[in-house]
């Protein structure tokens, strides 16, 4: 029995054990001078349990009486979560040698994180839900710390920490209630009883839950401590941050109202409809005024949730569809644009003003090309991929009959151009300046010049995600 | 290689522009030279492969030609497609599209990237006339919008930023409206198939939205969304403001393309989708958009009086000359939307040679004051005569395709409503008022000022440029049926559709009754 459970957690139990090892291994022996090999190692790890979950897993199990359930939806999710952390790990190996940060536990806090992430889109019951975010989310707020000197990292860390546990408790809070009316914590259960009508206990429940991970997801009005995390962390803790937590996150969000409150779709639709239109704006207009890129993409990444949002409150296996592919398209774009900003500095020292860029393509072609088309992308231009993932949500929403909300998040996405368009125009038309430093090192080029590629490419039929995606989507939804 | 010649047509610039950006290295004399020469050969080659889309197109057939299909993401397909009221506007691209290239020739800033640009936006134009799936074609009608923000913003005058912004912001506003209701024609149709929508019937029954009794239903929605992109794109009164401040600030080549070729996107809009597919819409709001247009003629030609600056001029005058054709397009019978077709074609040779030449001064003055000319005629007899033609050609003298446009026009919304075709008319004087006025105080005079003085007439290249647009405007002017012949038949087509279908809706009875 334990075997059969275990063998369906193996790629978890696997990489807890493997964190573990290497962290005991790199203590007892040469500590930080081992953290480039752990760097590296953990990010072969992760690429090649994202190759076995992608190829090798198929059909739905469930391990521990229902708490864990491996389907095509958790592999989708897990597949994204792997690549997008290993990406953002290789990328950040050269920064955080040249600023003093490269310490071996960072990796190690990154798998660990990464645990937590595939437990939680994995999870069929309020604990595992719970057990997965906490161990996330605990890893995160060590590593936004990561630079203890920094008054700005350790305010970030600490921001975090305390906003993170607020909406913990939140959270906590919505799940007993809804164990208190459920009688249950499995979601299978909990759609059991939600049968026939969601009761008002439930339905309190279900609102402290979603706004907890409304929190998570950095949906507005649970954003606040986004900008600043964003500006206080590290640079490549800052990518990670907008990368694989919130397709875990995500995910979770989706696991949560579709497997345990599937029945109750016009309940929670509503909530979401409202979280999605509101970070939408806000992240649209809040990011006009700023000058600061990695604030800048705090606010992006706001209004980027309330579009992956859109999806999930349409209700439907197309929407959770247009999620999914929202996402990918959404972790990819972010890959390439960190890539960028981490090699925005001056003299050595990290630069985040984005006057900084006036008239970077005379100085470097390639790359303001490439910055270019990722910055259409994502403000939803066409031909880039980042127009068809708005425009899947925007189908799915207004498939479901959410018309309004579609036509509020085009006009969003028009105010939002703006800025994105604001860093075109520094780099294209800006001014002569003195030129940014041109290092860059090859790791970093290499993302941002693929992620541009695939947003140019992607076009002639997006690598193929879509079909994957829909199978996910409808091991969730049925 | 016929069944994809569509795809070639469409593709060459853009091959040209990969091959630009990849294997040509350094920005030196000889690289800029070999940049504009590929660019000058790739649009060359696009013309004369088009050539046998011309010749291979049979007017008679109002259905789609050289059709080719391919399986796309999402359930879209890539279909391409022209019919006789597109054809023309991809031949209109590809015939001006060699000539914008070698205008700018004395350009020294960036040329390589100049190059791309302009060769990317001819891919995208001609994919917008040529694309028959709704989302192909929203994606090539939007894409658009990145080359010319780069071209003006690049390459623009002083005050380009404000411009490029503005008119990348205001025509996405536009065209997101439209996406949406793209997007609910195909929950409604389950198909973005263009051939297939025109034969859709999409729902007409009156509903009430927010206590307002919508006349027409969903197809009066759709329409309006659809009107709010082809609107800002034409563009027209009063959504028009985009257009002055984006020619401004253009470079004269950026100019050419704007006014020759993206402005027809919104006309060929009307035509594609908003009449054929909502009938009923067209038919509840179509007198509105007749008197918008009304005073769009005359109220942008008494602005264009009033301007200093000569291409802003020019600009408001292309704005009013965009109102004859929407105006053509909502009379719905064959002269008006046969005359609405051939404003359009003959805009773009007219608009663009008035656009080069202030091009043609500016690059010797650096100046696009009128004040800062007068008496060019001493100095520039071939500029005078060639800028007094296309001065005539736009104020629409008999003799030049200016006359034969307008004229068909002002005839169809005759017959429909006697009092707009009337007060149009009065726009076709005041043009006449505000060309000849801006050429006398150009051209004509005394050469007195010391700047003048040294003013050289133009150069062969510049003539060699002149000169295929003299002979269209001319050839057009006295010989229409090479146009009129072509559209002719689908126009028909697309108004007998029209009229069964008001006429089913019942929907005339109705507006008739309020």
């Amino acid at each position: 029995m334990i075997q059969a459970d275990l063998n369906v957690v193996l790629p978890e139990v696997i990489l807890a054990v493997y964190a573990m090892i290497a962290l005991l291994a790199a203590v007892y022996t040469t500590k930080d001078k081992a953290a480039p090999i752990v760097l590296w190692v953990t990010a072969g790890v992760f690429v090649l349990l994202a190759g076995v979950i992608g190829f090798g897993g198929s059909g739905e199990t469930t391990a521990f009486g229902g708490a864990f359930v491996d389907d095509a939806f958790s592999r989708f999710a897990k597949v994204a979560i792997l690549l997008s952390a290993a990406a953002i790990l290789i990328l950040s190996q050269d920064f955080m040698t040249r600023h003093g940060l490269f310490r071996f536990e960072y990796p190690l806090l990154v798998a660990l994180s990464v645990v937590g992430m595939m437990m939680m889109v994995s999870a069929g019951d309020l604990m595992a839900l719970y057990m997965g975010l906490e161990l996330q989310s605990l890893s995160l707020y060590v590593v936004a710390a990561l630079r203890r000197d920094s008054v700005k990292s350790t305010e970030a860390g600490l921001k975090y920490f305390v906003l993170g546990a607020l909406s913990s408790g939140m959270l906590l809070y919505g799940c007993s209630l809804v164990y208190g009316y459920a009688g249950t914590t499995l979601f299978s259960g909990i759609t059991a009883a939600a049968e026939g009508g969601i009761g008002l206990g439930l339905l309190f429940g279900l609102v402290f839950v979603v706004a907890g991970m409304a929190f998570k997801v950095s949906a507005a009005p649970f954003h606040m401590w986004t900008p600043d995390v964003y500006e206080g962390s590290p640079t490549p803790i800052t990518a990670f941050f907008a990368t694989a937590p919130k397709v875990a996150a995500m995910g979770l969000f989706a696991r949560v109202v579709h497997d345990a409150f599937g029945g109750a779709v016009s309940d929670w639709s509503q909530i979401v409809a409202f979280l999605s239109v509101v970070s939408m704006f806000l992240g649209a207009v809040a990011a006009i005024g700023q000058r600061d890129i990695k604030r800048l993409m705090a606010y992006s990444s706001i209004a980027h949730m309330g579009f992956a949002l859109m999806g999930l409150a349409a209700g439907t296996a197309e929407g959770v569809q247009a999620m999914l592919v929202y996402m990918s398209i959404y972790v990819v774009m972010n890959v390439g644009t960190f890539a960028f900003i981490l090699s925005m500095e001056k003299d050595g020292q990290p630069v985040t003003d984005i006057d900084a860029l006036q008239n970077y393509s005379k100085h470097q072609p390639g790359r303001a090309l490439a910055m270019l088309v990722l910055m259409f992308s994502l403000a939803g231009i066409p031909p880039m991929v980042g127009f068809f993932g708005k425009y899947y949500v925007l189908q799915a929403a207004v498939d479901a009959g959410l018309a309004w909300l579609a036509v509020a998040g085009v006009i969003a996405s028009v105010i939002g151009a703006y800025y994105y368009l604001r860093i075109v125009y520094y780099m294209y038309f800006g001014e002569d300046r003195e030129a940014l430093d041109s290092a860059m090192p090859p790791v970093g080029w290499a993302l941002l010049m693929g992620s541009a590629a695939i947003m140019v490419l992607g076009v002639i039929n997006l690598f193929g995600i879509e079909a994957p995606a829909l199978a996910a989507a409808q091991a969730l939804v049925n | 290689m016929l069944n994809s010649l569509l795809s070639i047509i469409t593709f060459i610039p853009l091959l040209g522009a990969v091959i630009l950006a990849l294997f040509l290295r350094g920005d030196d004399e000889a690289a800029q030279r070999n940049a504009k020469w590929l660019a000058l050969i790739a649009t060359t080659a696009t013309f004369l492969v088009s050539i046998f889309l011309y010749t291979g197109f049979d007017p008679a057939n109002t259905g789609f030609q050289f059709v080719e299909e391919r399986e796309w993401i999402l359930g879209f397909q890539y279909k391409m497609g022209v019919d006789g009221i597109s054809i023309l506007f991809v031949l209109l691209t590809t015939f001006l599209m060699p000539l914008v290239i070698a205008s700018c020739w004395d350009v020294k800033h960036r040329v390589k990237d100049y190059m791309i640009a302009f060769l990317l936006l001819e891919t995208l134009m001609i994919g917008v006339f040529c694309a028959l799936d709704l989302i192909l074609f929203y994606v090539f009608f939007e894409a658009g919008l990145i080359p010319m923000f780069l071209i003006i913003g690049i390459w623009g005058g002083a005050n380009r930023i404000y411009a490029s912004f503005k008119f990348f912001l205001y025509t996405l506003l536009g065209s997101v409206l439209m996406l949406i209701a793209m997007i609910a024609m195909y929950v409604d149709a389950g198909t973005t198939d263009i051939p297939t929508l025109l034969t859709h019937n999409f729902a007409s029954e009156s509903f009430e939205l927010l206590g307002i009794q919508i006349v027409g239903g969903m197809q009066t929605l759709m329409w309006l969304a659809f009107f709010a992109s082809f609107a800002v794109k034409m563009p027209m009164w009063p959504v028009h403001t985009w257009l002055p401040d984006a020619h401004v600030q253009a470079p004269t080549a950026g100019s050419v393309v704007l006014a020759a070729i993206l402005l027809k996107m919104g006309g060929y809009g009307f035509l594609r989708f908003s009449l054929p597919m909502f009938p009923v819409g067209s038919e509840v709001l179509g007198t509105f958009v007749l008197w918008i247009s009304a005073i769009a003629i005359v109220y942008t030609s008494l602005v264009a009086l009033a301007q200093s600056d000569m291409k802003k001029l020019i600009a408001y005058s292309s704005v009013a000359h965009m109102g004859y054709v929407t105006m053509g397009i909502f009379a719905v019978n064959q002269q008006g939307i046969d005359g609405a077709i051939f404003q359009m074609i003959s805009h773009g040779f007219i608009s663009g040679a008035l656009f080069l030449c202030v091009g043609v001064i500016y690059d010797r003055m650096h100046t696009r004051e009128i004040d800062a000319y007068g008496g060019l005629v001493n100095k520039m007899p071939a500029y005078a005569l060639i800028f007094m033609l296309f001065t005539m050609a736009n104020v629409g003298l008999p003799g030049t395709s200016g006359f034969i446009g307008e004229f068909l026009v002002l005839m169809g919304v005759f017959q429909v409503n006697t009092w707009v075709a009337m007060i149009a008319t009065t726009g076709v004087i005041l043009s006449a008022a505000y060309a000849l006025w801006l050429y006398r105080r150009v051209v004509m005079g005394d050469l007195i000022k010391e700047s003048l003085k040294s003013i050289s007439d133009m150069t062969t290249r510049e003539r060699a440029i002149f000169a295929p647009l003299v002979v269209m405007t001319l050839l057009l002017g006295v010989y229409p049926s090479l146009v009129t012949d072509i559209i002719g038949p689908s126009v028909g087509a697309l108004i007998t559709n029209y009229d069964t279908a008001v006429l089913d809706s019942g929907i005339a009875t109705a507006v008739a009754e309020n």
